[in-house]
């Protein structure tokens, strides 16, 4: 059978490269029978396209290339270990727990520990951590380290089985939608191959377990971490379509603060339509899936809160924890835009600047949903870019989780339009921000809007990466729906614009 | 004697006649009027047996009912002392200490709040405030400059830089942050300080350091309110209302010697008082109130004494003494003798024949008496003008047993480390100290990072009290129980961490730092001789201040330098350009999102050029086919 694809593949003009043996599926039998009907198509379109449609058509048959991913998998997990063990061992370790951009005064481990200390000693609540990670700190103080590496452990591997079943559920529509004929014609090249998505849940893991800033946040000990893996088992239990699960991570991670809250719509859309519901307020279904899902939400988060009240006995925590989200008492300077514009607020703007910044984080889930509801893990990578970037007290170790995304949509880099100039500017402000922090703080020599002017560029940066992929998305939509070669009525070739 | 006696009696009703008058109208009048007090000195020296003015005063009133109608007279038992002290130092300033002494035997508590209205030698503003806001006990002081314990040795009555002030209210008192606000304004008005700038967020309730002087065994620590401010600068505006509350003011005795000019060119002036209930006679059947003025000045040989170790009563004061308060009944100068048995450390003119032993401060002291109710002390000039001139090199000085001092660690402007270090330097003793300390909120202290270590070894607190604060609303309280082994440094450490504030919240001078007030170090340090327990003899004031209760040991209170950190500042010019920016960005964000939110997309047609449209417009009407 090797041998008649080639001899296809040479028939077709294509080239050589394309048909390799190695990168062939081990099992390719079924591949003369299914060739017949799409020669057709291929004739018509690019050459580069033909492998992927032939590797495309052979999944139909449930052919897909499943090699085994845990070795690799394995490996880049011994290998971040390594990498945050050393570190941890090193002198390195004490500079970054203190540095601002990894911690915050709400995941300082520090903090915790001086919560932990008081709360022993004196008996006395105190909170800038929630009770719960408060209480866990009581089972991890003695071993932080390995607790820290093994929650980045569980957050990279949930992370890869979340992107492996939503990839697997991406080829699948796909499948139905080329069954159906839904696509134009000239749509080939925006299809996704099993090749190119093969490797993709091992580069998420890949890059949340060795981004730096990740790396960072693991050795500072920052609980950062923590809301991480609460968030990727929310991600990984609602792809799998367990409603149950999906709603008591939710419920740990918005109880750990706040914004995850946001969530709770991607959340019930992905499962509506894993369970084809149409989001249509007219059905009872619809409905009636919704209450469930928010009962199970809402009671989950009660049995936590309430938790917290029978752990410490009293619910001084409520205002301390989440009051210190919201009103935003801690000036301490971190990478959000919150710490510098409430230190020069106006006394009588204060109440009425801090109401508009934190509608800002929780306004965009409305509009974002009515317009990506057939898309919901697009949606659920946006509101956690949304929320990292515009949240009280961000720190990197935010930004390192939906950076973990970018390789599952890196079949929208074709349409991103400034990705470098972007690029650019964050790898810039990641390495100014300790040289300006230096300048200030150390030598003296800089003043605060020099750190501020970074913080403001980090997040302009973000923002245009966020919105940039945003754009992609909808545009590749929008392709996949009208044709990827747009004509003008005259016939000459068309520029697509947002109007 | 008797002949003499009756015939001063006229003259004698006559006086004490127009004083019951002056104080009628309920106003603090103390006789300050000269010739007033100078008859009343006659009377007092001319009639030992009718000395007591009160007895007078009682037959006096019973002559006359309807005065007694009028108003109740105050009861006839309130009796001041002034005394001085002065102590040479080994570094060859020295050390002026005045303390006046007005007790009261009256209650203003108990009598509820008909209170009381007859006001004679106390303070008629301090007794209202005391009686308005039920306290129990009040210790209040100015300081400006640092007491140097180990050049100076211990002061007797300590206090730390700035203001501080402390106060126990009585256990009746159910709001007791309203009653202190309100007193803490109130003080601030009566001594022209900055009190009102005490608020909850400078207030702490210790737990043990701070027990009530006086009687009674307070021990629940929330009617105890203790604030300092470390900043407030003491001059003459806090002086003069000070000196007003002696019944003598300024014009005789002792207070003579108080000329701001004078006092403030000096490297340690510290100004206090402290009223507290005392027992009323040794048996202790009723309580009084004693008010204690204290001043203290530490003149510097090279700014006040031009160099030369020569000093006398009106170089340091450019005053000599000529009378004593009147309304005294005693009023004396100490000059510390000790080191000078033999006369051949200094020379003291003109010398006196005097001589007393006290035991203060754990070690037994001879002073040089001068009763200044006696004549013959002021001498041919009437006046008296001490003379102190060195003759001879001092040696170096014993080392106080215990000190302390503080600093921070640490460089740049995110964190620090805080060190207080103990000194024990009593050679085979161990004993246990508090220590307090009230750190503002706006530095993040981390306790879990305390480590107390002396001689290179870890030294646990046995106890610690640790109050978190609270941001914007209360301070940082840490106090705990260390034990100082026998001559050694005890060290203790504690991380933090400064924050950011909001561009109000800091001071006009926003780079020269924030004060961070002095820790507080109480003791009871071993005693080389045996400390005086009869509370009830005669003993001069400054050696019966604190109570002593063995003899073994005596309390000994240390404050430590208070610190000076900077935090790191936002830039105070542009809060309309921070809020235009950051506003900008969000304003990105936003205007991004809803671009792609609301628009979709479409194919750009572009529009005919204006030409052709007109060409067009002409040809549809002309009736022709478009172009």
């Amino acid at each position: 059978s090797l041998i008649s694809l080639t001899s296809v593949a040479f028939l077709l003009r294509g080239n050589c490269k394309h048909v390799r043996t190695k990168d062939s599926p081990p099992n390719i039998c079924g591949f003369n029978l299914i060739l017949v009907p799409d020669i057709k198509i291929c004739r018509l379109v690019n050459v580069k396209t033909v492998i992927p449609m032939v590797q495309l058509l052979n999944w139909r048959r449930g052919l897909f290339p499943q090699t085994k991913m845990a070795a690799p998998l394995t490996l880049v997990l011994i290998l971040s270990v390594t990498i945050r063990a050393v570190l941890f061992r090193s002198s390195l370790a004490e500079l970054i727990s203190e540095r601002v951009e990894v911690v915050s005064p709400l995941n300082a481990w520090k903090r915790g520990l001086f919560c932990y200390y008081v709360l022993q000693e004196n008996n006395i609540s105190l909170f800038f951590q929630t009770p719960l990670v408060i209480y866990l700190f009581h089972f991890v103080v003695d071993y932080a380290e390995i607790v820290f590496m093994i929650v980045d452990g569980i957050t990279a591997v949930a992370l890869y089985l979340a992107v492996q079943n939503y990839n697997k559920n991406v080829f699948r529509k796909q499948k139905y939608a080329l069954e159906a004929d839904r696509y134009p014609h000239d749509c080939l090249e925006l299809m996704r191959s099993p090749k190119e998505m093969h490797y993709i849940p091992l580069k998420v893991a890949m890059f949340y377990l060795l981004n730096p800033f990740t790396i960072l946040s693991c050795v500072a000990k920052s609980t950062c971490g923590l809301n991480n893996a609460v968030m990727a088992l929310f991600i990984l239990s609602t792809l799998k379509g367990s409603a149950l699960l999906s709603a008591i991570f939710l419920a740990l991670a918005t109880y750990q603060s706040i914004y995850p809250l946001t969530l709770f719509a991607p959340g019930l859309l992905f499962l509506l339509q894993r369970l084809y519901i149409p989001v249509n307020p007219c059905r009872s279904r619809f409905w009636f899936f919704t209450v469930q899902y928010s009962v199970m939400f809402i009671g989950s988060l009660l049995v936590i809160v309430c938790l917290s009240f029978f752990l410490l006995g009293s619910w001084d925590f409520i205002p301390s924890v989440y009051g210190f989200i919201l009103s935003v008492p801690d000036l301490t300077p971190n990478i959000g835009l919150f710490w510098y514009f409430f230190a020069e607020m106006f006394e009588h703007f204060r109440f009425f600047f801090i109401c508009v910044f934190q509608i800002n984080v929780f306004f965009y889930t409305i509009p974002l949903s009515v317009k990506l509801k057939e898309h919901p893990v697009f949606l659920i990578f946006m509101q956690i870019a949304i929320i990292s970037i515009f949240k009280s007290y961000p720190t990197v170790g935010d930004i390192a989780l939906y950076m973990a995304f970018l390789p599952v949509w890196s079949h929208l880099y074709r349409f991103l339009r400034n990705i470098f100039l972007v690029s650019c500017v964050l790898l810039a402000c990641t390495a100014l921000f300790p040289v300006l922090w230096h300048l200030w703080i150390y030598a003296g020599s800089a003043n605060s809007n020099f750190y501020y002017a970074i913080t403001l560029l980090f997040n302009v940066g973000q923002i245009l990466l966020v919105s940039d992929y945003f754009y992609a998305y909808l545009r590749r939509e929008h392709h996949l729906s009208q044709g990827l070669y747009l004509r003008r009525k005259d016939g000459s070739e068309a520029t697509l614009v947002l109007k | 004697m008797a002949a003499l006696s009756r015939k001063w009696d006229p003259l004698f009703v006559l006086v004490l006649g127009s004083l019951v008058f002056s104080c009628k109208g309920d106003v603090l009048k103390t006789s300050n009027d000269r010739t007033e007090s100078i008859s009343a000195t006659k009377i007092e020296e001319s009639s030992p047996q009718a000395a007591d003015l009160g007895d007078l005063r009682q037959s006096d009133e019973a002559e006359s009912n309807e005065d007694r109608k009028a108003f109740t007279p105050p009861p006839p038992n309130d009796q001041f002392q002034e005394e001085m002290v002065i102590r040479p130092l080994y570094s060859g300033d020295i050390y002026a200490s005045f303390q006046f002494r007005t007790q009261w035997d009256t209650d203003f508590l108990h009598d509820g709040k008909k209170a009381v209205s007859h006001y004679r030698l106390f303070p008629k503003s301090l007794g209202q405030v005391l009686s308005k806001f039920s306290v129990r006990e009040l210790h209040i002081s100015f300081t400006q400059g640092y007491w140097r314990t180990m050049q100076w040795g211990q002061p007797f009555i300590p206090s730390p830089p700035g203001a501080e002030l402390w106060v126990w209210f009585h256990h009746t008192v159910t709001d007791v942050d309203g009653n202190w606000k309100e007193l803490t304004n109130v003080l601030s008005g009566i001594f022209c300080a900055s009190l009102n700038f005490i608020d909850s967020t400078n207030t702490v309730e210790p737990s043990a350091s701070f027990k009530p002087l006086g009687l009674g065994n307070a021990t629940d620590h929330r009617f105890l309110r203790y604030a300092t401010l470390p900043r407030e600068i003491v001059c003459t505006e806090n002086l003069t209302p000070w000196k007003k509350l002696l019944p003598c003011g300024s014009k005789a005795g002792l207070a003579v010697l108080m000329k701001s000019e004078k006092l403030f060119h000096s490297s340690f002036h510290s100004q206090a008082v402290h009223i507290r209930p005392v027992c009323k006679d040794w048996q202790c059947t009723s309580t009084a109130w004693e008010l204690r003025q204290t001043l203290n000045v530490v003149f510097d040989l090279y700014t006040s004494g031009q160099g030369k170790k020569e000093w006398s009563l009106f170089k340091m004061f450019s005053r000599t003494l000529t009378e004593a308060c009147p309304l005294a009944s005693s009023s004396k100068i100490y000059v510390d003798v000790t080191d000078n048995p033999g006369g051949e450390l200094f020379d003291l003119s003109p010398s006196s024949p005097l001589i007393s032993t006290a035991v203060v401060l754990g070690d037994r002291r001879t002073y040089s008496v001068y009763d200044l109710t006696k004549k013959e002390t002021f001498g041919q000039l009437r006046s008296l003008n001490l003379l102190l001139r060195w003759k001879g090199e001092s040696d170096d000085m014993l080392r106080p047993p215990l000190h302390a001092e503080r600093y921070v660690s640490g460089f740049g402007l995110q964190k620090g480390e805080i060190h207080t270090c103990l000194y024990n330097s009593h050679p085979y003793r161990a004993y246990p100290v508090l220590l307090l300390d009230s750190l503002p909120w706006y530095l993040r202290l981390y306790v879990h990072t305390l480590t107390v270590t002396s001689k290179t070894r870890e030294n646990k607190p046995s106890y610690i009290h640790y109050q978190p604060s609270k941001d914007r609303l209360r301070p940082h309280l840490l106090e705990m129980l260390v034990q100082l082994p026998p001559h050694s440094v005890t060290e203790v450490t504690v991380q933090f961490e400064r924050a950011l504030l909001k561009w109000t919240e800091y001071t006009p001078d926003p780079n020269h730092g924030f004060y961070i007030g002095s820790s507080v170090i109480s003791a009871l340090v071993p005693s080389i001789v045996a400390m005086d327990t009869n509370s009830t003899r005669d003993r001069p004031l400054f050696s019966s201040f604190f109570p002593t209760k063995e003899e073994s040991s005596y309390f000994m209170r240390v404050y430590t330098e208070p610190l000076l950190v900077n935090l790191p500042t936002p830039d105070f010019s542009m809060p309309y350009n921070v809020i235009c920016l950051t506003c900008t960005v969000v304003a990105v964000g936003y205007g991004s999102f809803y671009n792609l939110l609301t628009r979709t997309f479409q194919v750009d047609e572009p529009s005919a050029p204006l030409a052709k449209r007109l060409a067009n417009i002409i040809r549809r009407l002309r009736g022709v086919p478009l172009l």
